[in-house]
């Protein structure tokens, strides 16, 4: 947001300078690359998705570098986030006997939530996870995880039915039922989970920019002042409701990727 | 009006479903290295710690419940040691009490048979002494009286048999005036 912003301060676009409302375009999600490396182009989010992976491990470093029985500090909130984790995301889907699942789960939901984060923290400004191509492989590792699972505990035919055949389900629907429950648990499943999240963010980061635009481009000695504090108001309060919907966005990918996962463990009931 | 003020260059834009593979291969190496420390460095720490507060806690716990336990029964064994010694103290105050009852009655009786004793004697002595005083005064208010009458008659009284006769014969009288006097006062 910052880049677009910038170029906009750096505008004198106003309202009444013969100027239009200059809303916030699919652009904005594109950028110039830092610097270039052959065909490698290093760019924005690319920088912040290094910078959470950083984040992360300082952090749960700093935490569990030298766990004390009693914990000091830092210790407290790694032991918050990870049974955080263990006990709303991991032990609902997965029971007691999932816990070796909890690494998995745990870098998804605080990578995910860190990279989401960064689209309400000043200067940085922008959700990583607003570019498809991150929530696009993290999905991709969790499908070829429940698939994979999935085969070698139920077996090829023993999934396939596991995937295709709801239970209960009278035997002169399944012809009409099964394909589409093959594609839901096959190809939609991926297709939402990734969609999900990366539109969410991507949405907020558009609400965010109309009302930053509109707080500077109604920012005039007239009457229009009273509307650029109201759209000022409002992008406060919708950074609040982002921060909330980047943990709600985080928690729900982790906790559909345990139910996958645990959907491949044993047949659905 | 907005897009030449852009940094962004047009050519960057594109259908934004369609990732670049260098994102996705970014993207992948960025959480499997977060993916990796934890599962293999950070969480089997915290999770050993995590285990070892459990088991601490619950053995602490089960521990109490232990001493609680040890506590209780101390205490009802201590109870019925008091119990015991109540009852053991009162029955020796009891047969203390019987004890010295006992001691008094028998004291009371040596007592008494010790009086009975000391009073028999005392009247017997007191009874030879009478016999002795009266045999002695016998003889010698005899002898005093002879010779007072025999200093009065002039008559001498010297011979033994004589003088027992006189004496015998005038005790007699003395009697014989005595129980005529008495038989008269019973008459009379």
């Amino acid at each position: 947001m910052n880049h677009v912003l910038a170029a906009h301060a750096a505008s004198s676009c106003h309202i009444f300078s013969g100027c239009g409302y200059p809303s916030p375009t699919i652009q904005d999600f594109y950028f110039r690359p830092l610097f270039t490396i052959g065909d490698f182009r290093f760019d924005k989010p690319m920088l912040l998705v290094l910078l959470s992976t950083l984040i992360v491990l300082v952090f749960f470093w700093a935490a569990f570098r030298k766990p004390q029985l009693v914990p000091r500090g830092v210790q407290n909130i790694g032991e918050l986030g990870i049974l955080f984790v263990r006990d709303q995301v991991l032990r609902p889907q997965l029971g007691k006997k999932g816990d070796s699942w909890l690494p998995f789960l745990s870098a998804l939901f605080f990578f995910i939530w860190i990279n989401n984060i960064f689209g309400v923290i000043p200067i940085l400004y922008f959700p990583a996870t607003s570019r498809f191509a991150y929530p696009a492989i993290l999905t991709a590792m969790v499908w070829v995880l429940y698939m994979g699972i999935g085969i070698r505990k139920q077996g090829p035919l023993g999934y396939l039915k596991n995937l295709s055949v709801p239970s209960g389900a009278p035997w002169w629907i399944l012809p009409l039922l099964a394909p589409i429950d093959f594609l839901s648990n096959v190809f939609i499943r991926p297709f939402t989970l990734s969609v999900r999240l990366w539109a969410n963010m991507l949405a907020g980061h558009v609400l965010l920019l109309v009302f930053a635009m509109a707080t500077w481009y109604l920012l005039t000695w007239s009457y229009e002042l009273v509307f650029s504090a109201a759209s000022f108001a409002v992008l406060i309060a919708i950074t609040g409701l982002e921060l909330l919907i980047q943990l709600l966005q985080a928690f729900i990918f982790t906790v559909l990727t345990a139910f996958y996962i645990s959907g491949a463990y044993e047949p659905a009931h | 009006m907005f897009h030449h003020l852009a940094i962004v260059t047009p050519p960057l834009s594109g259908n934004p479903l369609v990732p670049s593979w260098t994102e996705v291969i970014w993207g992948g190496i960025a959480f499997l290295i977060v993916f990796v420390a934890l599962w293999k460095l950070l969480l089997p720490r915290i999770s050993t710690v995590l285990e070892e507060r459990t088991e601490k806690i619950e053995g602490g716990l089960q521990r109490a419940e232990e001493l609680q336990a040890e506590a209780q029964r101390v205490m009802q064994e201590y109870q019925a040691r008091l119990d015991d010694a109540r009852h053991e103290a009162a029955r020796l105050r009891e047969e203390a009490r019987e004890q010295g009852a006992q001691i008094i009655a028998e004291m009371r009786e040596q007592a008494q048979a010790e009086a009975r004793r000391i009073a028999e004697a005392a009247r017997a002595q007191i009874a030879a002494d009478r016999q002795q005083a009266f045999a002695s005064l016998r003889a010698e208010v005899g002898t005093l009286s002879v010779q007072l009458a025999s200093k009065i008659v002039g008559e001498s009284l010297d011979d033994e048999a004589r003088q027992s006769r006189v004496v015998d014969r005038f005790l007699a009288e003395l009697e014989a005036s005595q129980s005529q006097a008495s038989g008269a006062r019973a008459s009379s």
